[in-house]
């Protein structure tokens, strides 16, 4: 059993708090980090991973703080985002100098580099990768002495989606091995085809925690607001407030529209146009009016 | 307190980076310069000394050792990849050892060795001006590899803050000011060359016992405090 611990821990710099008051607990099994960009995700990845101290509170793996510990290393394994690398070595060069500062041969690296598949082009110069096998080789670094802790930040960005597969799979069979794996990503779709246990963070706050059926119910269930423009806004807006998928309509007459908040998502968008046909309505404008990820975030927030 | 892959791999990015060609050029140009004076002025046991104490010592030494100190760690916390250094169950301030003697060998290598040759060339080692210098400048590379090792793990900016040090402080102040001749690692090792070089072909002004002390403090200061600052390194992320 490999546990973090995140407990009442702030990170702020200069006068930017970039984690403010985050306790969290991530355990064995797969979980996703979740939040839009600038959120803290990385922040937190980055105290996790002993490469920042906390401002206030604590980060320990099994109760032995990570910030200044390089023996912590021997069972964490990490994953950067950033792309730099030692470029001017080959894959497997990179590989087995991750191996030997582990203590470990050749043979430890080999079986890494088999794990991510990429022994076909480990004799290649890591300038020469693309940024998937960039992301492979960096797995396979971190994979090398075999962790009970893997911390990933950001692991899919630029992988196309078999790459994407791939790793995917390889987290998931981590994950049933009973090693704690932690990954970010400001993708819902992402987390929730990969990750058990979800953790929300927005704007350096904790916003949710959960599996990944409760987050998306939660990001779902929220009321969704509309921009409708039509060719007879009074008809359409008395038509739409007898369904009980809108709880609000407001007239807006300087903008010569209606503001539409919906509470059922799903029923909201199959009803409106079926409304409009009944009537005879021609529908101008339909936009969701908040529909960008920060404000989906920002409803959690306050959930 | 050595790892031979930490060494490995600064080694082979101190070499590998376009940087590196100023290691090969400096001292070619030192070459050049005394095989160009030899065959001018024939042997001349104090345009031997003028030219390795002007040019090698002054100019060459500081500025390889600005490259190979500065180069064995800053581009490596500048792009991040000392993460892959970091996350790694080795004691930090081994790191900086390991960094440090690689960056003074490189230095000795690209500056100890070519002023010896230079010597040779110039005056046939009179005087135990080749050996004088040639001692000088093994000395000098261990003080500054260590001086720049430091300001590459505290500054984005060291080779500049480097260069500021190798040609304004040491060679403009030292040679107006004569306070901040005591302050500088040039001096320092002048001190050690008056006693090997026969009398009156090399002046400093630093007694030798104050120099030894001062480049021992200032070697071993550099090295514990850059071991410490690489503790307590912070990568911030991409945000």
């Amino acid at each position: 059993m490999t546990i973090i611990d995140i407990d009442h821990t702030s990170r702020w710099f200069g006068n930017v708090v970039a984690v403010n008051d985050v306790t969290m607990r991530i355990g064995p099994g797969v979980t996703g980090l979740l939040g839009p960009n600038g959120a803290g995700k990385s922040t937190l990845i980055n105290m996790m991973g002993g490469f920042l101290a906390p401002s206030t509170g604590s980060v320990t793996l099994d109760g032995t703080p990570i910030w200044r510990n390089e023996q912590v290393y021997k069972q964490v394994g990490v994953v950067p985002e950033r792309e730099a690398m030692y470029d001017f070595l080959t894959g497997r060069e990179f590989v087995v100098a991750n191996a030997e500062l582990h203590g470990l041969d050749d043979a430890a690296a080999q079986r890494a580099l088999a794990t991510v598949e990429m022994e076909y082009a480990q004799d290649r110069k890591i300038s020469t990768y693309s940024k998937g096998m960039r992301q492979r080789v960096k797995m396979a670094s971190a994979l090398v002495h075999e962790p009970s802790v893997l911390l990933l930040d950001e692991p899919f960005n630029g992988m196309d989606p078999r790459q994407r597969m791939q790793l995917m799979e390889l987290l998931r069979r981590m994950g049933d091995e009973g090693r704690t794996v932690l990954f970010s990503s400001h993708i819902l779709e992402e987390v929730e085809q990969l990750a058990s246990h979800i953790e929300v963070v927005v704007a350096g706050r904790h916003a949710a925690s959960g599996d990944f059926r409760k987050i998306r119910r939660l990001m779902t269930d929220r009321p969704h607001r509309y921009l409708i423009r039509s060719s007879d806004d009074r008809a359409l807006a008395a038509a739409l407030i007898a369904d009980p998928s809108t709880a609000g309509i407001e007239v807006d007459l300087k903008e010569g529209a209606l503001r539409i908040q919906a509470v059922d998502f799903g029923r909201f968008t199959e009803l409106l146009p079926r409304v409009a046909r009944a009537s005879g309505i021609r529908l101008l404008t339909v936009s969701p009016s908040d529909e960008s990820l920060e404000s989906v975030f920002s409803y959690l927030v306050t959930a | 307190m050595y790892n031979p892959t930490v060494a490995r791999l600064t080694y082979r990015a101190l070499l590998g980076r376009r940087r590196a060609l100023i290691l090969f050029a400096l001292p070619a140009l030192l070459i050049l310069i005394s095989v160009a004076v030899r065959a001018l002025t024939g042997v001349d046991d104090k345009v031997a000394s003028d030219l390795l104490g002007g040019f090698a010592l002054a100019t060459m030494v500081p500025l390889i050792g600005v490259i190979a100190g500065t180069g064995a760690i800053g581009p490596e916390i500048d792009d991040g990849s000392i993460v892959y250094l970091l996350s790694k169950p080795v004691k930090r301030p081994t790191i900086i050892m390991t960094k440090l003697i690689v960056a003074i060998a490189v230095t000795m290598a690209f500056s100890a060795i070519p002023t010896l040759i230079a010597g040779f060339i110039l005056n046939g080692n009179g005087q135990q001006i080749a050996v004088a210098y040639t001692v000088a400048s093994l000395v000098a590379s261990i003080a500054y590899s260590a001086l720049f090792l430091l300001l590459g793990t505290v500054s984005r900016h060291a080779v500049v803050f480097g260069l500021v040090y190798a040609l304004i402080w040491e060679s403009l102040f030292g040679s107006l000011v004569s306070g901040a001749k005591t302050l500088s690692v040039q001096q320092w090792s002048l001190s050690l060359a008056e006693k090997i070089a026969g009398e009156g072909y090399v002046d400093a002004t630093v007694a030798l016992p104050t120099a030894a002390v001062l480049l021992v403090v200032v070697t071993v200061g550099a090295t514990v405090y850059a071991g410490q600052k690489l503790r307590r390194l912070t990568l911030a992320g991409e945000e």
